[in-house]
């Protein structure tokens, strides 16, 4: 039996085809997932996802935990609401999770995982707070939902539709959130545009969601939100990595900071002697056909695999996100296998699109 | 949208119309555009192809995933439709009108095994 989100009965009401994510009963479309797609790089769409975690981390041990955990440094977040895009890796530098942590104060985060791997990344949690003997408590918190609001329009019709909203929320920057009584409203997202995550108590889920609709918000399914952060060239667990792949080897290089060489983390050790073996580019279809995750790519180098392909709603382009030997270049003519069949495309330098633009 | 009742289904959602000389033309239903969504792509089969029963001889690729299509029936690809590999989204406009090849039975009598349009609802449950 799936898990079902607070805003279930509201998707089954509105017509949403429901399918099953990572043990939860998701809407993956309303109607037409390229008119959502569409909705959010121009206008404002919002997106359930309330199957994603929100943990709680204080106490005096939390900071030092943190920067013992992830990959990124929480060292460098000093203003409160300011977020830091993470990957969480084993021994073997493998990415046992991709998460976004807040900082709140040096004694208190607010962290949200993937709901595929939370129950992984909460027993990982404790296991390493239990033998670090860092004084910190990590709190579940279930009790919460979350929607998604994105698009150029997205933080105006928000603030019209949660009357209030608007001074608490005006002065964030990007990347940067803060409380707004019950809400925690932060200017992030997973599709190159605009606008909110929105964080709320699971019996202000439906109200809210309705006073966005009212809004003019259009509700989008998980279809969309994954044309979306492809276009933007945001990796997706499970897709673009997993424990078996260093964050090095899958474009998120950028995510992992040896600066401080005084500072250890999990997988660190693993990092530093493996190194990069692989590189994250775009490709192009230039063939007809529409490319897919892991299919077999032939460069002039060696061979790679795409990690996540799809239709460009915005290109009007099969596009893709590929793991490729080191010596491959952008402009580069490469061959996808698909079903059987070499056809043509061409590497690019990801984003495809974000901020309503193409940008290839 | 229902499913027409002079027409012929299978299991694996395709619609199979008889035509007046035997020949069959042949899509997708309603229900399978509607579980695909988007679609943006079509591969289908060259004339002169001599395809089995059950044979997956054509693609169609929404924006979410890749579906095979297959031959309702054994026999001979006879055309198919430009129109439809040119507007993919004419499948989801309408699965009925958006047919995608044609198709010369190797034995008529083949088509009678088929799914009528009650029979065929029953298998969506």
């Amino acid at each position: 039996m799936a898990q079902q989100t607070p805003l279930f009965d509201t998707h089954v009401a509105a017509g949403a085809r429901m399918v099953d994510f990572a043990g939860w009963d998701m809407p993956v479309n309303y109607g037409s997932q390229i008119e959502e797609h569409h909705a959010v790089r121009r206008d404002a769409g919002m997106f359930d996802v309330s199957h994603m975690l929100g943990l709680d981390l204080e106490g005096a041990g939390a900071k030092a935990f943190l920067r013992g955990l992830v990959a990124n440094d929480v060292a460098k977040l000093s203003e409160p609401g300011k977020a830091l895009y993470s990957c969480m890796l084993n021994e073997q530098g493998g990415v046992i999770d991709d998460l976004i942590i807040y900082y709140l104060s040096d004694t208190s985060y607010r962290i949200v995982v993937n709901a595929g791997t939370a129950d992984k990344d909460v027993a990982w949690m404790q296991a390493r707070l239990a033998a670090s003997g860092l004084s910190a408590t990590l709190a579940v918190r279930r009790d919460l939902a979350m929607i998604a609001v994105q698009g150029p329009n997205a933080r105006s019709k928000t603030w019209a539709a949660l009357p209030g909203s608007e001074a608490a929320s005006a002065g964030l920057k990007v990347f940067q959130a803060a409380a707004w009584g019950d809400f925690f409203i932060a200017r992030t997202g997973y599709t190159g545009e605009d606008g909110f995550e929105l964080t709320l108590p699971v019996d202000q889920a439906a109200s809210t969601w309705a006073a966005l609709v009212a809004a003019g918000v259009k509700p989008c399914g998980l279809g969309a939100r994954d044309t979306l952060r492809l276009e933007a060239g945001m990796a997706l667990y499970g897709n673009d990595m997993d424990e078996n792949v260093s964050p090095l080897d899958a474009g998120l290089a950028w995510t992992v900071d040896f600066k401080d060489a005084s500072r250890d983390f999990v997988g660190k050790a693993a990092l530093v002697t493996n190194g990069a073996s692989k590189q994250v580019l775009g490709l192009i279809l230039e063939d007809k056909g529409i490319l897919r995750s892991h299919q077999q790519v032939f460069t002039a180098t060696g061979e790679g695999e795409t990690t996540s392909g799809t239709f460009s709603p915005t290109l009007e382009k099969s596009i893709a996100l590929a793991r490729l030997p080191l010596g491959v270049a952008v402009g580069d003519a490469v061959e996808v296998d698909i079903r059987g069949k070499r056809l043509k495309a061409r590497v690019v330098k990801p984003p495809f699109a974000r901020n309503g633009k193409a940008m290839i | 949208m229902s499913n027409p009742t002079d027409l012929r289904y299978t299991a694996s959602h395709e619609w199979v119309r008889v035509e007046a000389d035997g020949t069959l033309t042949i899509g997708i239903t309603n229900h399978a555009q509607e579980a695909l969504g988007d679609v943006v792509f079509l591969e289908l089969p060259e004339a002169g192809r001599v395809v089995a029963k059950e044979e997956a001889i054509a693609v169609i690729e929404s924006v979410k995933a890749a579906s095979d299509i297959y031959a309702p029936v054994a026999g001979e690809i006879i055309a198919s439709n430009d129109a439809a590999v040119d507007a993919p989204e004419s499948v989801n406009a309408d699965a009925y009108a958006a047919w995608l090849f044609k198709l010369k039975p190797a034995n008529a009598a083949d088509v009678d095994a088929l799914l009528d349009a009650a029979g065929y609802e029953a298998t969506l449950g």
